[in-house]
């Protein structure tokens, strides 16, 4: 029996019928803009970004300091109470090395994003950014990493504002870094549920 | 609530580029799938349809625009979306307008066509990130599936060659779907040796972009045993979604799948999943999601799937077989269409008729899961015999 699904339909095109223009296509290239109000919480975030510090809020319900900071906790979904400014220092909470830009590019030397815990925010509170300054191979999860600002007049009030995270030196990754030792198998199949 | 089976199901192929239009592709999922149940669109009382973004084709309200391909016309027609967990959720949306009793039969088609956006949909994928926090960061939708991957990685202390077996196991798998797009037999090292695309994701560890369309017909219990001797039933559906601040949750686990699970497996009377549960279609855009949604799905322990993995528990003859089709990393990845593919496998599965595809052991309860949005939804279907 050849199995479901049967007579299945579809017609490939090739890159190269589209090239020598074998089949039809029209395209479109929409121009659309927008403005996109930051609302209270993340405007003062980008505000305080331009200031060369970051900011969060607490939720004094859930005694939680929130990054990005929030006019509301999505928890407890009672208003947030008060601005706590935070550090410009974190932890690696995961990271990767990202050899294909945004737009499919291919790079040479990867680009780092990181989410990073951030110092003085509740536990577990990242935001996303990259690292920089630091060879790919040096990287750990664990890493204790700092702001690298740009300078004041460049600063537009934006996540940008921070060129890159670096790594703090002398302080080592607090977590071991990822098992390189593949898990070994066992020799035989299990057949048995009760053996899980 | 009324009961609701599964009565037909159909699919495109899954290839990179579809000659066909969206429109197109979705009439020859919605058609195929009527002809497998012997019935006719004036049996159809409603249409839903399950489609993701709009940036892929361009096209606005591109539900609107499909409708007449899935069979909508002047009939009451729905469109979901939860991103990539549209295909498996879809198929909710169907059984609530028949559980409800409003209807008797719902169409439920999927479809995308990803190959339109240009340079590459890749792109499209941009807006779905935090519009003021983190666009201007330039994020790749690679990124997050590295940044978690490498998560579960460290916090169980895991290696990419455990992981890069999922690879291995599901392309060979899709070799037997005539559907597939990226069917092939493979080892561990071939995985390992291909390019790296945003570490640690190695480029066979990836799903591909694709064209295709697939669709399933529900009908109500009185229908359904009038219309065949092989109902599958739907007995049980969950959703479930997490924070949008993906970067404020630890991405190891998947709390929102076991959250969707256990609903879907409370209404189906599910106690022990792992003993329960026959077969498993679980969300693989990526090879690691695969083994994060099986340990959401409670088909293993926390931290616990790769070694299932690799004792072979998850082998189409195994214990418990996963993504028998293929998955998307072998069949491809239309996203909502990759998400119906599950659930249109899972129904072949139950009723013997998936060929060389076919788990040994006669299975009698499947479960399909889908995953997306932000990291953070999880959309689950349980199907079965009885």
């Amino acid at each position: 029996m050849a199995g479901q699904p049967t007579n299945v339909r579809g017609t490939p095109v090739r890159s190269a019928d589209l090239k020598k223009g074998r089949v039809f296509t029209t395209t479109y290239v929409p121009r659309i803009q927008y403005a996109w109000d930051t609302g209270q919480a993340i405007g003062r975030y980008l505000e305080e970004l331009k200031n060369g510090r970051l900011i969060a809020r607490r939720c004094n319900n859930c005694q939680r300091i929130m990054i990005p900071p929030r006019m509301f906790c999505e928890r407890c979904f009672g208003p947030t109470h008060a601005w706590v400014v935070v550090k410009d220092t974190g932890t690696v909470n995961t990271f990767s090395l990202s050899y294909v830009s945004w737009d499919v590019r291919r790079l040479k030397k990867p680009e780092i994003p990181a989410v990073i815990e951030i110092d003085g925010a509740s536990k577990g509170m990242g935001i996303l950014h990259v690292l920089g300054n630091v060879s790919p191979k040096a990287v750990r999860i664990g890493m204790k990493v700092r702001a690298v600002w740009k300078p004041a007049q460049q600063r537009t009030g934006s996540i940008t504002d921070i060129a890159y995270f670096e790594p703090i030196k002398g302080k080592a990754p607090a977590a071991k870094r990822t098992a390189k030792k593949p898990f070994k198998a066992k020799a035989k199949k299990s057949k048995s549920r009760k053996r899980r | 609530m009324r009961r609701v089976a599964v009565v037909g199901a159909g699919m495109t192929k899954f290839i990179h580029r579809a000659l066909e239009t969206p429109k197109e592709l979705s009439w020859l999922a919605a058609k195929a799938a009527l002809d497998s149940a012997e019935m006719k669109l004036d049996q159809v009382d409603c249409v839903v349809e399950g489609t993701a973004p709009d940036a892929f084709d361009g096209v606005h309200m591109n539900g609107e625009y499909l409708s007449d391909g899935c069979g909508a016309w002047k009939k009451p027609y729905l469109r979901c979306y939860v991103g990539g967990g549209t295909g498996v959720y879809a198929l909710a949306q169907g059984w609530f307008h028949i559980a409800s009793g409003l209807f008797d039969t719902a169409l439920v088609v999927c479809e995308e066509k990803m190959s339109t956006c240009l340079p590459h949909p890749q792109a499209a994928f941009l807006t779905i990130f935090d519009n003021i926090t983190e666009q201007p960061l330039k994020p790749n939708l690679l990124w997050i599936f590295a940044l978690e991957m490498n998560r579960y990685m460290s916090v169980h202390g895991y290696s990419v060659e455990d992981i890069a077996k999922v690879s291995v196991k599901n392309k060979r798998n899709a070799l037997g779907h005539p559907s597939a797009q990226l069917g092939a037999e493979l080892t561990v090292k071939d995985v390992l040796a291909s390019e790296i695309m945003a570490w640690p994701v190695h480029r066979l560890m990836v799903s591909p972009t694709s064209d295709g369309a697939a669709a399933v017909l529900l009908a109500s219990e009185e229908v359904a045993k009038r219309v065949t001797n092989k109902p599958v039933w739907v007995q049980g559906v969950g959703w479930c979604l997490d924070s949008a601040y993906w970067t404020n949750r630890d991405l190891y686990y998947p709390d929102y799948v076991e959250k969707a699970a256990w609903m879907a497996y409370r209404m189906a009377g599910i106690r022990e999943p792992r003993k329960e549960i026959n077969l498993a279609e679980p969300y693989d855009p990526f090879a690691y999601k695969e083994l994060h949604h099986l340990e959401g799905l409670q088909l293993a322990p926390k931290g616990q799937a790769p070694r299932l993995l690799a004792d072979g528990v998850f082998d189409r003859d195994g214990d418990l077989p996963t993504c028998p089709s293929g998955g998307l990393l072998g069949v491809g990845n239309p996203i909502a269409a990759a998400g119906m593919m599950k659930l249109c496998e899972l129904f072949w599965q139950l009723r013997g008729e998936a060929g060389p595809r076919q788990v040994p052991g006669r299975p009698r309860r499947g479960v399909a899961q889908a995953w997306g949005d932000l990291m953070q939804v999880g959309t689950v279907v349980v199907m079965g015999v009885n």
